[in-house]
């Protein structure tokens, strides 16, 4: 028996339950056993009860568990998908149980910001890349990993669950990585792709946040398709410029990542950041919205940084600001329509 | 005034290994011949893999065949043999109607071909360390070096022949140097320095030897072997031949394999990572990834090799350093080049060049005045750039061991991947220039040159770099009390960056501002001609040569000290 035939049969694992996590679990489960880990011994029990997660069924070949010691053990192969906010806490208890030989796949689409004492999201007015991270940032920052990749695209949760089509892309600087993640995750539904810019495809997702945000709050103010295929277009300016400010390249947002991610976050009712655009637009605030729901909405704190950003890097992001000013200022959704609607900046496409 | 190194450690180093024929580099050159062959046969066995095809490895060789005639013909040197041209000429004849046989036999008769190509290479790339002439190199050396240091520090006849100062106290060796001596005695060493003049090599080789550390490898340009005079110091010092005219596959690859194959044989290898001299005498922050890649390449090998055997797997380790300099002999040309190159017809170079009595000028200026030089040692990197501590294990930010085998596994197995490797060598080659940035020592000469062209840009913030380079005469002065304060801050800064560990600086930089000016000034560029800066009569500070100060101002940049201006 070689090591090859063996180490094809050690299980594939993914951190992190939620409901995107739940949906990998399933997709890598037709090709591997899955170790799934929760933090709630609840979910588990759950899990191993009722085979139900989420509104998920969860395949037969997913086994929870509860400990990360363990799985890293078990497991060569790692997919972390928790939220962005709990993302370094949870690489740090990781960590530990890491060797260079583990490979990282994150779906995560957020920022993880790092403020020295004393330094408040409140307080402070700007923000640099030695501050804000991406997740494949933070892995190589908190572990000895190094063959890191992500997970981005157009995958919405349900439509994944039933079964239709959808693409997605695997991004990473290692080819190794790339080929493994298509063999783990292909099947006859699911296309996977191929992208060397890491960073750039992590900010696709991430700031593909904002953008959906704004299609939400369109949709609550009853526009129609002219005013979405004007926020699609001008959002995809905005988000080249500033992932070109914040180290991508233009190319990882002409991708399914990019396009392809934004074409369907822009469209979808489904999805928690344009659920936040259209109640803002009903006229709810802010902290209403937040205590009815218990979801995390990555775009509002993307929304956040992304502007600190924009304004450290001297980057013109005229729809990051307004919503920006929606959110955590006094302007309601209308005004910042009509704000938008006569910014004086009129050069259609400037970057290639 | 001279103000001294005080934490200079003047110590001597006792011999790492006792006797040459220990050294790596003597074993090596022992068994050239068999060492040799090995280079060929694996150059071979590589351009086979990357011409997997017959027409395909037909057609490379009839490239290079082409190449080489084309460089015989338009650009032959005194060091290239003889026979060359003949050579050629029958590799071309037996060349002629092999695309036209059946395949197996134009394969055999292709590799047979390729075997005698590698083969000539292989032989005329190898070192030829010699025990004996090395020992005579080295008494050569020390020999001129202190008999030139003493005539010029004691004017008094008779000194010539005392040995009151040596090189160490000129040149002063800061940083790991313990970790290094115990690394060479565990691993292999590879060490990468800053490039910053041609005074490095025989700066570093002094470096090596004093710290009682065996001689190193490393790739000299061909054309240095032109002059026979240095043919000779170079053979001796184990170096091996690198000819940058030629750029075919085959050389390339054996080229590479020589510098592999030696590695894992153990013998501790010097690269100048940034491949040539800085041009602009900005720290490099772009290097070479060809010979760095031969490192992660034989770590990875050495691991393969591991598996049969049940031995201990020889680590390799990388050490950066860094050469700080109050003056770069070639700066004028150096900074000339590069504005040309970065400026195109915006830039017109006066001609200027130094002759043999200006080199002897420096010479004697060198040895006479307080002008010295140091070398930092950084610490040990693995080939994937961690930390290692005195054992050699590789270390993770927060201090567990790494086990630097499991970068090359994947599957459980050791695993051998192109593209990954690639990687390695990009992230080792980022760590080498932060390293090179945090173990940088700033000297005052740095400090006033950084100063002074920046408060000049400040005062101009509407002219490009060439525009600032044409002042007019009369706008070339600072007031010294606006210069004096700006230092102050900026210095300021500078130890802010230590204590952050991002940057070292020279004792001398502390203590009395006004003094420590004094000794920048004085020391700027030393033997220029036309002095990059000076005070004038009323005592304020002008430049004689802009382009020189925006030389040595460069050394500062990349720390964002532009802000404190």
């Amino acid at each position: 028996m070689t090591l090859k035939s063996l180490s094809d049969d050690k299980p594939v694992g993914v951190i992190g339950a939620g409901n995107f996590g739940s949906v990998v679990a399933n997709l890598l489960a037709q090709h591997r056993k899955v170790l799934l880990y929760a933090r709630d011994e609840k979910v588990i029990q759950r899990i191993l009860e009722t085979r139900e997660n989420r509104g998920h069924m969860m395949h037969a070949n997913i086994e929870p568990i509860n400990d990360l010691a363990a799985m890293a053990r078990e497991c060569n192969v790692l997919f972390p998908i928790v939220p962005s906010e709990h993302f370094r806490s949870m690489m740090k208890q990781l960590s530990p149980h890491l060797h260079p030989y583990h490979i990282l796949i994150h779906g995560t689409k957020g920022f993880d910001l790092t403020l020295t004492n004393g330094q408040s999201m409140e307080t402070i007015t700007k923000l640099n890349r030695s501050q804000v991270k991406t997740m494949s940032e933070v892995i190589m920052e908190e572990s000895v990993v190094v063959r890191v990749g992500c997970l981005a695209g157009p995958n919405l949760s349900k439509e994944l669950a039933a079964n239709q089509p959808a693409a997605t892309v695997i991004a990473s600087h290692f080819n190794e990585v790339i080929t493994l993640g298509k063999q783990l995750l292909r099947n006859d539904h699911f296309q996977v792709y191929g992208n060397n810019d890491l960073v750039g495809v992590e900010l696709a997702g991430v700031l593909k946040n904002i953008i959906a945000i704004a299609a939400g709050a369109l949709s609550g103010l009853g526009y129609g398709e002219n005013a979405k295929g004007l926020l699609v277009s001008r959002g995809m300016v905005e988000m080249i410029y500033l992932g070109r400010a914040l180290g991508g390249n233009t190319k990882a947002f002409l991708g399914v990542a990019g396009i392809g991610d934004l074409v369907t976050t822009c469209n979808s009712s489904l999805s928690r950041n344009f659920t936040i655009g259209h109640r803002l637009a009903k006229g709810e605030t802010l902290k209403q919205i937040l205590e009815s729901t218990d979801e995390v909405a990555e775009g509002i704190n993307t929304i956040r940084i992304t502007k600190k950003c924009a304004d450290y890097y001297k980057v013109r992001a005229p729809i990051t600001n307004t919503l920006y000013q929606v959110l955590f200022e006094d302007l309601t959704m209308k005004q910042a329509l009509r704000y938008l609607m006569r910014y004086p900046l009129n050069v259609d496409i400037d970057f290639l | 005034m001279e103000v001294v190194e005080k934490k200079n450690k003047n110590k001597k180093y006792k011999p790492i290994l006792d006797g040459i024929p220990d050294w790596p580099v003597y074993q090596l050159s022992k068994n050239r011949k068999e060492f040799i062959e090995e280079v060929a046969n694996n150059s071979i066995a590589r351009v086979k893999e990357l011409r997997p095809t017959t027409k395909q490895l037909i057609d490379e060789l009839q490239t290079t065949v082409y190449r080489e005639q084309q460089r015989m013909k338009r650009n032959r040197w005194r060091v290239d043999p003889v026979d060359e041209p003949r050579f050629w000429a029958s590799i071309k004849e037996d060349m002629v109607g092999l695309d036209t046989k059946p395949p197996e036999e134009a394969q055999a008769k292709a590799e047979e071909i390729l075997h005698r190509i590698v083969s000539r290479y292989a032989n005329e790339i190898a070192g030829n360390f010699n025990a004996s002439s090395y020992k005579v190199t080295r008494e050569i050396v020390k020999f001129w070096f202190s008999r030139l240091l003493n005539g010029a520090r004691v004017k008094k006849f008779g000194a010539f022949f005392r040995n009151r100062y040596t090189l160490r106290d000129k040149i002063h060796i800061v940083g790991k140097v313990k970790q290094l001596r115990t690394l060479a005695t565990k691993g292999t060493v590879i060490m990468v320095p800053t490039h910053f003049s041609n005074l490095d090599s025989i700066l570093i080789g002094w470096v090596i030897h004093s710290l009682g550390l065996p001689a190193f490898i490393y790739g000299a340009g061909l054309n240095l072997f032109n002059i026979k005079i240095f043919a000779y110091f170079m053979n001796s010092l184990g170096a091996y031949k690198v000819d940058r005219r030629k750029k075919n596959l085959p050389y390339l690859e054996t080229l590479k394999l020589y510098s592999t194959l030696a590695i894992q044989k153990g013998a501790h290898s010097l690269f100048f990572p940034g491949g040539t001299r800085s041009r602009s005498g900005v720290l490099e922050k772009q290097l070479k990834l060809g010979l760095l890649s031969s490192a992660v390449e034989a770590q990875r090998n050495l691991y393969i090799d591991s598996l049969a055997k049940d031995e201990e797997v020889r680590k390799i380790f990388v050490v950066p350093v860094t050469l700080n300099y109050h003056f770069v002999l070639e700066a004028p040309d150096l900074i000339d080049d590069y504005l040309s190159v970065k400026g195109q017809d915006r830039y017109l170079p006066e001609q200027d060049k130094y002759g043999s009595w200006q080199l002897l000028q420096f010479l004697f200026k060198f040895f006479t005045k307080g002008s010295n030089i140091s070398v930092s040692i950084g610490k040990a990197l693995d080939v994937m750039g961690n930390y290692v501590d005195d054992n050699g294990n590789s270390l993770d930010p927060q201090g567990r061991v790494i086990d630097t085998r499991d970068y090359f596994i994947s599957n459980e197995q050791i695993t051998i991947d192109k593209q990954r490797e690639d990687e390695y060598t990009r992230m080792l080659s980022q760590k080498i220039v932060s390293e090179y940035h945090r173990i940088n020592r700033v000297f005052a000469s740095h400090l006033v040159a950084f100063v002074a062209f920046e408060l000049w840009q400040k005062k101009h913030p509407k002219l490009d770099l060439f525009g600032l380079l044409r002042l007019p005469e009369e706008d070339q002065v600072i007031p010294y009390e606006e210069f004096r304060e700006t230092c102050k801050r900026v210095r300021k800064q500078i130890y802010k960056l230590k204590d952050e560990g991002k940057v070292y600086h020279a004792t001398h930089l502390k203590g009395n501002i006004d003094l420590v000016i004094r000794h920048g000034l004085d020391n700027v560029g030393i033997f220029h001609l036309k002095r990059p800066l000076l005070l004038n009569r009323e005592g304020n500070v002008i430049t004689k040569d802009f382009n020189t100060l925006y030389y040595y101002h460069n050394r500062l940049v990349g720390y964002d000290l532009e802000k404190f201006i």
